[in-house]
């Protein structure tokens, strides 16, 4: 671990910081330090490659003779006002001022747990970071008494926080189900006696998934998670059982049943999720393959992985990916429109009513406002920590706790990170994966680049469907 | 206007006084659990 000095190397500045790009005939501006979107003309586009703060309140006139060639006087002129409006209002050239807020980015209560109550799994998927469930740990299941445990000290940890949050997590959660039923029911007691309100989730390879679950997953869960990779081929290649049969005409149905019982619950709250290989670079294909079989909340999401595998996603790949994500949003805008949309989890994006300004300085909150906990009670940053043991914060059984390094995950935010303060996504990415940073770019604080520049692209494609169905408004 | 069409109505500075509650989901909770992606998280609050 990095010691504290070492992550104050980047101070927050007051620059000014635009992205203006162009996708699917829009020009469009994101004002990164007051998330401000627009959608541009043609004149205001290109006036725009010359201008930053302080504006001057009428187009200076050097402008209008350097782009007399492309745009009449009139055209920049009324151009400049309405940009000049939009410095005025605070939605163009703000200025990074955060940092008014960096005694915030600190140690926070925990408020949430990945509880891995089953370290085995029935499937042998080949990019599972969990060595196939095991976490290079060994095949167990949690008990009752380490989950017991764990409830215990989400709550001691969580000061005021009264929404506390606690995924199930594996291996395999169903694997260990009447564990899984009697940390909710002690949960609940709890919450009770310390006015605390907990919201649980799970995510599931399907094969346990039976209707004489479905009563307390969606009175208990708010949200399931329902892993799955696309269709039947490319799912089969990645997922196979033990025996090294493909899982998809198992699991598939069950899905299908599950989502209706719970739609007809009253909960709607649930993700089909998958993951995409270099195997399926046309992704796009399995997002709508799932759609085209009833399911309109899915994620499907990159693998990360260890470059030397036949799988690895590459820096050669990028196109062919940043091409699927274009096509999978023009697909989904027209499916908007046509009155039959989906969500697709990394398109998702609400301009208005998101995260506050806080939460997006503060990161994944990873170590710090969030821990895994493994079977044997012991305590790590996340589930994606699991199994490095220079990494343990501590366990339930010895009550010890690694406060530093909480400390340290607590300021691995995006002024603490290499080259996040100087990113246009960083409101939106908040820093990345702490994990894939440090398995894939050797540090905690150096983002992994090749997940900055697809988080980049899937968020400029959310931000054009959203210019896409103001359009059509 | 003519030339120029904003898409939202709030400004991410006005999060930043009031915000900060921490009620919110955390991000790594939601869907994903191997890539972060905070800007499609919700606000607990309805009114920031």
């Amino acid at each position: 671990m990095r010691p504290f000095v070492l992550l104050c190397r980047r101070k927050v500045t007051e620059k000014t910081m635009i992205h203006k790009y162009q996708l699917n005939g829009y020009n469009i501006v994101l004002d990164v330090h007051s998330g401000g979107v627009s959608v541009v003309d043609d004149a205001a586009y290109r006036l725009l490659d010359f201008l930053d703060a302080p504006m001057a309140e009428t187009c200076p006139q050097e402008l209008l003779d350097r782009l007399s060639g492309e745009f009449s006087a009139e055209e920049l002129r009324d151009a400049y006002a309405e940009l000049y409006e939009m410095y005025r209002d605070g939605y163009l050239f703000s200025k990074d001022d955060y940092a008014q807020f960096a005694d915030r980015m600190v140690s926070s209560p925990i408020k949430a747990m990945c509880l891995h109550i089953s370290h085995d799994c029935q499937l042998r998927c080949k990019y599972c970071f969990a060595s196939t469930g095991d976490f290079g740990e060994g095949r167990k299941l949690m008990d009752f008494e380490t989950g017991k445990r764990a409830i215990d000290f989400l709550i001691e940890h969580s000061g005021s926080r009264r929404n506390l949050e606690l995924d199930f997590f594996g291996g395999e959660p169903l694997m260990n189900w009447e564990v899984v039923k009697q940390v909710v029911a002690y949960a609940r007691e709890q919450e009770k006696l310390h006015n605390k309100n907990f919201r649980f989730t799970i995510t599931t390879n399907g094969i346990l998934l039976t209707p004489d679950k479905y009563d307390f997953l969606n009175r208990e869960m708010s949200n399931v998670v329902l892993s799955i990779d696309g269709r039947k081929e490319v799912n089969d290649r990645m997922r196979p059982n033990a025996g090294g049969r493909g899982t998809y005409d198992t699991i598939m149905p069950r899905y299908q049943d599950f989502v209706r019982a719970r739609k007809a619950s009253g909960n709607d709250q649930y993700y089909v999720r998958g993951t995409f290989t270099k195997y399926n670079l046309d992704f796009g294909e399995d997002v709508l393959h799932f759609n085209e079989m009833g399911f309109d909340q899915v994620s499907v999401e990159p693998v990360v992985t260890d470059p030397s595998h036949d799988y690895a996603l590459r820096e050669e790949d990028v196109p062919a990916i940043f091409a699927e994500y274009e096509r999978l949003a023009k697909e989904l805008i027209a499916r908007r429109k046509e009155g039959r949309g989906f969500n697709f989890f990394h398109f998702m994006i609400d301009l208005d009513q998101g995260p506050c300004a806080i939460k997006r300085l503060r990161g994944c909150g990873c170590g710090n406002e969030y821990v895994a906990i493994t079977p044997d009670g012991d305590i790590y940053p996340c589930h994606q920590f699991v199994g490095m043991e220079e990494w343990k914060m501590g366990s339930l059984y010895d009550g010890s706790f690694d406060t530093k390094m909480k400390d340290y995950f607590a300021r691995a935010n995006i002024y603490g990170k290499e080259d996040c303060a100087d990113c246009w996504a960083k409101f939106y990415c908040s820093g990345g994966c702490n994990a894939n940073n440090l398995q894939y770019a050797g540090d905690v604080l150096k983002p992994f680049k090749f997940s900055c520049e697809l988080e980049k692209k899937r968020l400029e494609c959310a931000i054009m469907i959203k210019a896409a169905l103001a359009d059509a408004e | 206007m003519k030339h120029v069409k904003t898409l939202n109505k709030c400004n991410l500075k006005e999060t930043a006084a009031k915000g900060g509650c921490g009620e919110c989901q955390a991000s790594c909770q939601s869907a994903c659990k191997t890539s972060c992606t905070v800007g499609n998280q919700k606000c607990e609050k309805a009114d920031k």
